[in-house]
């Protein structure tokens, strides 16, 4: 595949290598499910290329947002990297480890050191346990703290760390709101002490005055415990305040990845244009004075995604070329890639 | 302008068995014709219930509308026989729901959706109807018309599903169309295309939109004046621009400051209202917004402050509002 980029030379001083800090880093990931029709006899008839050749690398510390419109593979990528999907081809590498090539139990070690947050804080807690034992079983599978005292004790101080009283403890899943339950599965995910936290939009299921309480958490949190996130999102504004680089996704490829600020004030590739002008601004003033880059089409099935440049059908900047030539990401400027030969 | 709705002293409760929850609880608010009128706010503040309560779709029970009058065209919506009422539903006013998935029927065909509301409204034969669908679907940018109306809804995207239903509720050229939510299930750029859409078609059949909708952003792209709702009731009121410029209750204040901006660098820190919305079945004699208000006097707590003019059509129910207007026109 052209776009199968992991072997190219990682060339300039903001993509830095093993060594500078890097925590992960994918190389050409895909995921590929195959569709299964038959009942007796079961015969694979086409596959879904969820994630076709990703990579990119996330330093200690930094918060990388990957965003995207619905089926664009960016909740399958955050699922590879944890290895709750197993990927079809690639490298997923966690300090120095190519963790898609360890088996189930040498994993375990590994699991401990990179957590997830889910989107939706109603499917994703329990609805029979006790919000305390809903923290404590983390702890309790690993035997960390081995003793039952230590681990409450500990599961009182990640409630607090979280902004929830040690009476919710007691409580069950039913009883609170959604940010509070948001705040419950941030608490199980810090329980292990990780690294590194794949939030998998973790705010868009959450009332507009909630959102920024739990932004403001996962911010404070990860300067006060030196995490790093990668953050799976659709709401480009968020990621605009949260994130410090920016990839963007469509059809199971990243088609841009740059700073956030260069990505915002400087967009190139035509759909990343298109995604920042279909976001409105909370200003009439500025919404008047504002162009609509408005695309036509929606995406296409990745299950037969366009030959060549999978935007090319909706693409403005579409030339012949773009039908047949799967376009490399390049670096334009420093630090700023763009999967397209048009800009 | 004519007004085209009127609704005074709206309240439309729910009788459960935890209580009395007061959904809406005294709203007026009127919409021109040919004007987008926007009702904002976070889950549970009443926004959705106030909108159907206009077409009178509140299940009984447990709800009832328990007070006040809905005018439209000079009808008094309250008082109309369910038989009246059901020809200004889908006829006068169409409506758009949140969940393109859920709200057509799965197992009709598109095209026997959207004849059936025609035949029905517009006393049109089967073969004119169809005529007229595959007209109305081609406006609203759905390729192959013809073969859609032999579709049924599973076969279509949710952007393909919504504009289905923004086809269904203009069919019968309504005066008024309510959408509640009619893009917080579909992507950006899809959302974009939908509103659009729905922009433009509404300012050329001349159509009043009220658009109900938790994002602010949407309001500040497409709406001429602003409702912003708190645990039952407006709290705040005016045109868009006067809102976002000079927002002068707290929660509107707080809402617009909470929210990260596309156009803007990172900041440290967002600026959240803190708490939580109040239980609707146990609210206090006063404003409800007092446990999260950073301005909240006194006063606050014992008298529920009434909606009154800030400064022309700019209105607002807050104790402390020419303060809050000052401070903001300040800040701006």
């Amino acid at each position: 595949m052209a776009t199968d980029f992991s072997t190219r030379a990682r060339p300039s001083a903001s993509w830095k290598g093993e060594g500078d800090g890097v925590l992960l880093e994918v190389k050409g990931l895909k995921k590929h499910f195959p569709i299964v029709e038959g009942v007796l006899v079961q015969k694979a008839t086409a596959t879904v290329k969820a994630v076709d050749g990703v990579s990119f690398s996330i330093r200690k510390g930094e918060t990388l947002g990957l965003v995207g419109e619905s089926g664009c593979g960016k909740t399958t990528t955050g699922r590879c990297i944890l290895q709750l999907e197993r990927p079809t081809a690639g490298e997923v590498i966690f300090e120095g480890v190519d963790l898609s090539s360890l088996g189930h139990k040498e994993l375990r070690t590994w699991r401990r050191k990179m957590q997830v947050i889910f989107q939706d804080p109603y499917s994703s807690l329990n609805p029979r346990m006790k919000i305390g034992d809903i923290i404590e079983e983390p702890m309790y599978v690993y035997g960390l703290p081995p003793d039952a005292r230590g681990r409450r004790e500990r599961v009182r101080e990640l409630l607090s760390v979280c902004g929830l009283g040690a009476r919710m403890a007691d409580r069950y899943p039913h009883e609170m709101s959604g940010g509070q339950r948001q705040r419950v599965g941030i608490a199980r995910a810090l329980a292990m002490k990780p690294d590194f936290l794949v939030c998998d939009e973790p705010v868009s299921a959450l009332d507009v005055s909630i959102q920024a309480q739990i932004v403001n958490l996962l911010e404070d949190l990860r300067q006060e415990f030196g995490l790093t996130y990668l953050f799976i999102a659709h709401d480009l504004s968020v990621v605009r305040h949260l994130c410090h680089r920016v990839a963007v996704m469509y059809l199971g490829r990243i088609v841009e990845m740059a700073d956030c600020d260069a990505l915002y004030e400087n967009p190139r590739h035509p759909y990343t244009r298109a995604l920042l002008s279909a976001v409105p601004v909370p200003d009439p003033e500025v919404e008047h004075g504002r162009s609509l880059e408005v695309i036509a089409g929606e995406v296409p099935s990745p299950i037969n995604p366009p030959s060549g440049c999978v935007f090319h059908p909706r693409c403005p900047l579409a030339v012949d070329g773009c039908k047949t030539h799967i376009p490399a990401l390049r670096e334009i400027t420093l630090g700023h890639w763009v999967a397209c030969t048009e800009v | 302008m004519v007004q085209l709705l009127r609704i005074e002293n709206l309240c439309t409760h729910f009788f459960t068995s935890a209580g009395v929850v007061k959904a809406v609880d005294g709203i007026s608010y009127d919409v021109e014709e040919g004007e987008t009128v926007a009702i904002v706010g976070e889950s549970g503040c009443g926004k959705s219930v106030s909108a159907l309560s206009i077409l009178r779709l509140i299940p009984n029970p447990p709800g009832r509308i328990v007070q006040g009058s809905i005018r439209f065209n000079g009808q008094d919506i309250l008082s109309l026989s369910d038989d009246e009422i059901r020809k200004v539903r889908g006829h006068k006013i169409g409506m758009i729901f949140q969940e393109p998935m859920t709200s057509l029927n799965p197992v009709l065909t598109i095209g026997l959706q959207l004849t059936e509301t025609m035949e029905l409204h517009l006393g049109l034969s089967r073969p004119e109807a169809g005529k007229r669908a595959v007209e109305y679907l081609r406006m609203v940018g759905i390729s192959e018309p013809e073969r859609r109306l032999r579709q049924y809804p599973h076969h279509l995207s949710g952007g393909m599903r919504q504009r289905v239903m923004i086809a269904m509720a203009l069919c019968c050229e309504p005066k008024l169309i309510i959408a509640d939510e009619p893009t917080t299930a579909l992507d950006v750029t899809i959302q974009a295309q939908i509103l659009e859409l729905m922009k433009n078609l509404s300012r050329r059949m001349r159509v009043a939109l009220i658009i109900i909708t938790h994002n602010l952003g949407v309001v500040a792209r497409y709406a001429d004046r602003v409702n912003v709702m708190y645990a039952g009731r407006i709290i705040e009121r005016g045109p868009a621009r006067e809102i976002y410029a000079r927002p002068s209750h707290p929660y509107t204040l707080g809402l617009l400051r909470s929210v990260p901006r596309l156009d803007r660098p990172r900041r440290e820190r967002l600026d959240p209202i803190e708490g939580q919305p109040p239980d609707l079945s146990r609210l206090a004699a006063g404003c409800a917004f007092i446990p999260r208000c950073r301005f909240a006097v006194e006063r606050c707590g014992a008298e529920y402050p009434p909606l009154e003019s800030v400064e022309g059509a700019h209105y607002a129910a807050c104790w402390k509002k020419d303060e809050l207007l000052r401070l903001s026109v300040r800040a701006s």
